[in-house]
């Protein structure tokens, strides 16, 4: 088996899924000709221009286009270029697509996936670094994915695509060629939901999403030289997150870092810790600490702008060090 | 220089929590003064200060829970009570005081807080102590005072780690608890209050320790309810408490007390103590547990006496106002389990008492009476549990006879007063 790239992991899950159902679509900003980091490159060629389309620069008209198309039947796959520019949008996924199942009393669902390249650490500067998560997360109705590895970003495509409502389906772009592992064939399912031990280890718990799951396990890996094991958690969803195994890695260690890129205020992890708090309590031996962006309004361009910025895996093991001596 | 350490507030209090310190460093004690609140599973108390003097330093903050014996307080200047001084209780008494260093050190402001790391038990006692959650729990789920363990932890605190390491080499500490039943969903997890523990010490000593062996006699209270029907109202409008059951049995267990001295015992080690007063222990059930406050030299008491010496102290240990000399003492214990309804019950013997009585609920029966005619008469069953060690069947049986005696006696002309 070779390494692949998330990237090409990506474009092999659209190639499958657009082969096995034809009511799948893609559309969005230069889909057709590849896309900025060439995800979608050749899927026009293979599935021609009434499945795979270009859209204006509009993101509430496509998306609220791809909306009408899922309740009319179709499974839309829709781009959003930048999650930066997802903005535009916003009424449509919180006000139409995330509501439609509850108001219709289960009559109509969306079965739409809007997949979207997120993060820094590229030079995207202020409108092409940002993260977005917890914005959608905070609302119910809409599932949100973050996958870190090539076989977990294909097989929760297919997941994604499958489910009857809206997924929000999150690609760090730092990652797209960074990481490369082996995708195993045939493909394990992953559900939505569903978290996963990367690293096992009993003296500190590191809980992180997207490509923080990379940095936290450079940590760990480090800090296993200095005698501190450290169990690594891939939250893969945040909306659900997945409680259970939250909970487990905390009565594993009683000492817990959760670690994002997003901002530090209204961060998931602000709700990872409400969850430990509320269901945790009595297994844990320190403070919650939390390794996240900082508060400022966006990541500058410069290379120093992003290091401050971005969490990597030197302050997420400080902070694991620190909890380990607690 | 002086030492202060936690009493041992009864005879099954194994550590107390301090809940406020009525005096700060520098304040002038006077000797009696009090000094300290300290909170144990039975009761609240005020520790009276047994030095005059200052005091130099509070060796354990508040809200701490420490082991008996644990300085709590340095006094300098001290001025001990001399040795015949009547010490608040003797069992408040505390130990002679530390031998004075070689020099003392003059007690200024700044000299005393210097003084408190130094005495303090722990590790790192400087910094108060802080148990984590995990660490809490495991700790109590195991029976492990965290305070014996020597922290690994920043400015040593205990880890969990560390209760892990104890827990596994550890001191045969009380038996493990089934390996921490693994909880289930839908499970609640309690963990035990200190005085769920120390009942459960408590029980689990006497069963350990004391061949129960168990008796029970019918009694026809039909006499007893009829008096106290026709005087419980007017009881009631005088004296502002009902007239119990309780106080009648109260009123003639003490009497057959009187009768069979052996049954007024304790068994202390291998010394049997017939005791000169009758105090009886009243098990009272409370929100948390169960205590069994003390009426002291209830044999001087009328039927009303023991009514309202009942009810205060019944209500007082329901509010947690007791005083901590009413839950000592004790050479008798009465357990009114008939107010559930029950018509049979084995009670445990309350260590280190010898016997223990129980009054069942009153129902009304059928009964064979004397002409060989059938009656409805009002029936009573009374269970005597006693240690075998100390009472055979004979006397327990005849103690408990007497009490029936006395009880079916009970008519209109009974004194109350």
């Amino acid at each position: 088996m070779t390494a692949v790239s998330i990237a090409d992991a990506i474009r092999s899950a659209h190639q499958e899924i657009m082969r096995a159902d034809e009511r799948v679509i893609l559309l969005g900003e230069d889909v057709e000709t590849g896309g900025v980091f060439r995800i979608t490159e050749g899927l026009l060629d293979e599935f021609g221009p009434q499945r795979v389309f270009d859209t204006p620069l509009a993101e509430s008209g496509f998306v609220g286009a791809a909306i009408g198309a899922a309740l009319a039947g179709m499974r839309p796959i829709v781009e959003i270029q930048f999650v930066d520019f997802i903005l535009p949008a916003i009424n449509q996924l919180i006000s139409e697509a995330a509501k439609m199942r509850y108001r219709s009393i289960g009559e109509w669902s969306v079965p739409m996936v809007v997949r979207s390249p997120y993060g820094g650490g590229v030079h995207g500067g202020l409108y092409h670094s940002q993260c977005f998560e917890a914005l959608f997360a905070h609302v119910p109705g809409l599932k949100v994915v973050m996958p870190a590895t090539p076989a977990d970003a294909k097989a929760l495509l297919h997941t994604a695509v499958a489910d009857p409502d809206p997924v929000i389906f999150l690609e760090h772009k730092r990652s797209y060629r960074l990481i490369k592992d082996e995708v195993p064939e045939p493909l394990p399912e992953v559900p939505i939901g569903k978290a996963i031990v990367r690293r096992d280890g009993d003296d500190v718990a590191i809980i992180a999403t997207g490509l923080m799951v990379h940095e936290s396990l450079a940590a760990a890996e480090q800090l296993a030289g200095e005698g501190v094991d450290c169990l690594v958690l891939d939250l893969r969803s945040i909306a659900p997150l997945d409680r259970d195994a939250i909970i487990d890695a905390v009565q594993r260690t009683g000492k817990v870092v959760i670690t994002h890129e997003d901002h530090l205020t209204g961060g998931i992890a602000g709700e990872v810790a409400a969850i430990i708090a509320a269901d945790a309590f009595e297994h844990l031996d320190g403070p919650i600490k939390r390794v996240a962006g900082p508060d400022v309004p966006a990541m500058g361009y410069h290379p120093n702008f992003e290091k401050a910025f971005i969490p990597d895996a030197e302050r997420i093991a400080a902070a694991a060090r620190d909890l380990a001596a607690y | 220089m002086a030492t202060l350490t936690m009493p041992q507030l009864g005879e099954t209090v194994t550590e107390g929590t301090v809940l406020r310190w009525l005096k700060q460093p520098n304040d002038h004690i006077d000797l009696d003064e009090p000094l300290v609140e300290i909170d144990t599973e039975k009761v609240n108390v005020e520790i009276p200060s047994p030095f005059a003097g200052t005091l130099a330093a509070i060796l354990v903050p508040e809200g701490e829970t420490v082991p008996v014996g644990t300085p709590l307080a340095e006094i300098a200047g001290a001025e001990e009570a001399a040795p015949a001084a009547p010490a608040p209780t003797a069992k408040l008494a505390p130990k002679p005081a530390a031998p004075p260093p070689p020099q003392a050190p003059p007690i200024t402001s700044k000299a005393a807080p210097k003084t408190a790391p130094k005495t303090a038990v722990r590790p790192g006692g400087d910094r108060p102590r802080v148990l984590s959650p995990v660490v809490a729990r495991l700790a109590a789920e195991h029976g492990i005072d965290p305070a014996t363990l020597a922290g690994t932890g920043a400015g040593g605190r205990v880890t969990k780690k560390d209760v892990l390491a104890a827990i596994e080499t550890g001191p045969a500490a009380a038996p493990a608890p089934a390996p921490a039943a693994a909880q289930r969903a839908g499970d609640v997890a309690t963990p035990l209050s200190p005085m769920r523990r120390a009942i459960a010490e408590h029980m689990l000593r006497s069963k350990r320790s004391a061949p129960h062996a168990w008796l029970v006699i019918e009694t026809d209270v039909t006499g007893l309810v009829r008096a106290r029907q026709a005087l419980k109202d007017s009881f009631r409008e005088r004296e502002g408490v009902d007239l119990s059951y309780l106080a009648f049995v109260s009123k003639v267990v003490t009497q057959a007390l009187r009768d069979f001295p052996p049954i007024n015992s304790t068994w202390d080690g291998d010394q049997l103590y017939e005791r000169g007063d009758v105090n009886l222990g009243f098990a009272v059930d409370v929100p948390d547990g169960l205590i069994v406050p003390v009426v002291k030299q209830a044999d001087r008491m009328s039927v009303a006496a023991l009514a309202h010496a009942i009810a205060d102290v019944a209500a007082r240990a329901r509010a947690g106002r007791l005083k901590l000399d009413e839950v000592q003492g004790g050479t008798f214990t009465i357990d009114n389990t008939g107010t559930f309804g029950t018509t049979l019950s084995a009670p445990i013997i309350n260590q280190p008492q010898v016997a223990i009585l129980t009054t069942e609920a009153i129902v009304k029966r059928p009964v064979v009476v004397d002409d060989d005619a059938i009656a409805v008469r009002s029936m009573q069953n009374l269970c005597c549990s006693f240690d075998h060690r100390a009472l055979d069947g004979a006397i327990a049986a005849r103690f408990t006879a007497r009490v029936k005696a006395l009880l079916e006696a009970i008519g209109p002309d009974t004194a109350i007063y």
